[in-house]
């Protein structure tokens, strides 16, 4: 360029002309602009709201955390009385949130696989029941969902008196799914004991067919031993032991049923339709992964005679996968989200007991927002953090 | 070697014709292979030559006539199918390397997975093989950290570890840059020196004057000239052929 060329200009005009044309100073000049103004306008926001909340004498503090907090809440994973503090709520509600996200992550992965290679099957009929789960389902929004398979299906299955039972143990009604509640009795040890015994078998098994293929070349199936290591140790154990875990069983008492496990129609609504959803995204994310991964790839395998089976795992998936995990992180994030919905069927999740209830009854709209949106910024970070490690440690090697 | 005892011809193509779709892509492939042969496949492009190669180990099925492997044809048997596959190896033109695996695990894959082979007895002889291509020094590294000659060559080796009767390859080296041709070329030079059955579709003709036994002209789905090198460049029969070779050449 010419410009480049030229001997440096004399006048001051020019040399702050250049200065500003460095490309650090302007890279600098911009950021600081930048953080400037979104200091400012955080700074505007919260005073102004701090100055019309205190003219109507409502508090910013987080002392009322403290207090009880005097409601009861229909269904918690950790113990909770009415009496309890605020912070007891909020917790009950990270976890109730928790819980929901979890198994909402697990099943939906597991469809979403499942949907996704279906998509892709040569089989004519497979593939397209696939296609039209994914189309139906995609594109109805998920509010409309959890409504529909709450107030469509929980709530519509019979009274508790014409429950829907298998073998006199698991009962389905309109309060929601009732199952046996473990209850440890002497000798449980024994069958923990075995349960970790099988757990090791498990990976010594592992260990072993890995080393025989190593050694002798020799395959040795490993899903099944392994499954079958880690289910019949703990319950040979417990037919041994005599009832080391005896079952306290749902039983129908009046109209309704009282022990066992009770788990309500809202949570059940709840899980199936968000993973139901969301396996739609991942199965796509799935299917555009595979089909990311070159024809050659599989070509290259059928040459070489690898059954499609293995062709699948050891050579196709893993390079899926690396076009699958960005993708499949923010579905993640989403279901995390997405589980705040659960307001809607009154679910008690975080959302539900503390942005809802906590705040009406306290008022303590600042400090509850606030740690609200914290837990989720801090989950949303936690999970890309750990699913960028993982897609790093995948990573193909290139130059 | 009791195929080869029995005297059954490496690869018989007979009255194979194959459509996708409505289009007729081979017609009537009448083929017979000798054993050690080495034969050069060339023809314009979309004459076929990929597809009638790639039905040699099935990765294309025929619609129509019968192909047999050392006297075994495919059938409807996909285990039968898998074995007799198994005699041939292939080259791509664009490698097909599996970039997430090392060169080492690419050449021992087939080997653990196929053959059940010892870890050691395995990779001893993916060495032996990326030797035999002068590329032992890079066993450790990735598939895309090596230039496409040398990528080229590893897929050489890869399909060599599985001891494949019948080496198939499909423009080797269309799709490397000038200066590594004759690389990947030596390689095949001595792999037909030491005997291997070969069909090498390419539009590399010092190759084929220098190594086949035989060149065969594709055009349109039809074989439509075979003969030895010097007849097939010196004094071809039919005009389609002194065509495209006046247009290669
Ligand atoms: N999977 C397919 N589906 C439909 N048509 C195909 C398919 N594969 C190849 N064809 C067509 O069949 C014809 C022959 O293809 P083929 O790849 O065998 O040609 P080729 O002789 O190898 O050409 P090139 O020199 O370009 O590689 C071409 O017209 C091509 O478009
Ligand atoms: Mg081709």
């Amino acid at each position: 360029m010419a410009l480049l060329d030229s001997p440096a200009p004399a006048g001051s005009g020019a040399r702050l002309m250049a200065v500003l044309n460095n490309a650090t100073v302007r890279s600098v000049v911009y950021q600081a602009l930048t953080l400037a103004c979104v200091v400012l306008l955080f700074w505007y926001l919260i005073s102004n709201t701090i100055e019309n909340m205190s003219q109507r004498g409502m508090s910013a503090g987080f002392d009322f955390l403290g207090v009880s907090a005097g409601f009861g809440i229909g269904f918690t994973l950790i113990p909770y009385r009415e009496g309890d503090t605020y912070l007891r709520v909020f917790m009950v509600g990270i976890a109730n949130t928790m819980l929901v996200a979890v198994v909402a992550i697990v099943l939906s992965t597991v469809l979403g696989l499942i949907v996704g290679l279906a998509r892709l099957s040569n089989n004519w009929v497979i593939r397209n029941v696939a296609r039209w789960y994914i189309e139906v389902l995609r594109n109805t929004p998920l509010l409309l969902q959890i409504i529909a398979w709450y107030f469509g299906v929980f709530t519509l299955l019979p009274r508790p008196r014409d429950s829907i039972g298998w073998v006199d143990s698991i009962f389905l009604n309109n309060r929601g799914l009732y199952l046996p509640a473990p209850v440890i009795a002497d000798g449980f040890g024994t069958v923990l004991a075995a349960a970790v015994l099988g757990l090791a078998g498990a990976f010594a098994w592992a260990r072993f067919a890995r080393k025989e293929r190593e050694n002798s070349g020799r395959i040795r199936p490993v899903v099944l031993p392994v499954l079958a290591l880690l289910v019949l140790p703990p319950l040979l154990a417990t037919l041994l032991a005599g009832a080391p875990v005896s079952w306290d069983m749902p039983q129908l008492r009046g109209f309704n049923f009282v022990g066992g496990l009770n788990i309500p129609p809202s949570f059940c609504a709840l899980i199936i339709a968000l993973s139901i959803y969301t396996s739609c995204f991942i199965g796509e994310n799935v299917r555009s992964g595979v089909q990311s991964v070159s024809r050659g790839q599989t070509e290259a395998a059928r040459a070489l005679g690898v059954p499609p089976g293995r062709t699948m795992r050891s050579i196709i998936l893993p390079q899926a996968l690396r076009v699958i995990i960005p993708p499949l992180i923010s579905q993640y994030l989403n279901v995390t989200k997405n589980s705040s919905l659960a307001i809607a069927i009154g679910f008690p999740d975080l959302v539900s007991v503390w942005m809802n209830t906590s705040l009406n009854q306290s008022g303590r709209a600042i400090p509850i927002v606030a740690m609200t949106m914290g837990f989720y910024c801090l989950v949303s970070l936690a999970v890309s953090l750990a699913m960028n490690r993982y897609n790093r440690s995948i990573l193909i090697r290139e130059r | 070697m009791t195929d080869a005892v029995r005297g059954e011809p490496p690869v018989e193509m007979i009255g194979v014709n194959k459509w996708f779709g409505a289009f007729h892509v081979l017609k009537d492939i009448d083929l017979r292979v000798r054993e050690g042969e080495r034969i050069v496949v060339c023809g314009p492009s979309g004459s076929g030559k990929s597809t009638m190669i790639r039905c040699i180990n099935q990765l294309e099925r025929h619609q129509e006539g019968t192909i047999r492997v050392h006297g075994r044809a495919y059938g409807r048997d996909l285990r039968e199918n898998d074995a007799i596959r198994r005699e041939i190896g292939m080259v791509f033109q664009s490698f097909n390397l599996f970039p997430h695996l090392s060169v080492l695990d690419n050449c021992t894959f087939a080997l653990t997975w196929v053959k059940h082979l010892p870890k050691k007895e395995a990779e001893d002889r993916a060495m032996e093989m990326l030797t035999r291509v002068r590329i032992p020094e890079q066993a450790g590294k990735y598939p895309l950290q090596l230039s496409g000659g040398q990528q080229q060559r590893v897929a050489i080796a890869r399909a060599l570890c599985a001891q494949p009767k019948i080496m198939l390859f499909d423009e080797p080296t269309s799709s490397l840059d000038p200066e590594m041709i004759n690389e990947v070329l030596d390689a095949m030079v001595e792999l037909a020196e030491s005997g291997m059955t070969m069909i090498v579709v390419t539009h590399e003709m010092g190759f084929a004057r220098k190594v086949a036994d035989r060149v065969i002209f594709m055009d349109q789905g039809e074989i439509v000239e075979e003969a030895p090198p010097a007849q097939f460049f010196d004094a071809p029969r039919f005009d389609r052929t002194r065509l495209f070779l006046s247009q290669v050449l």
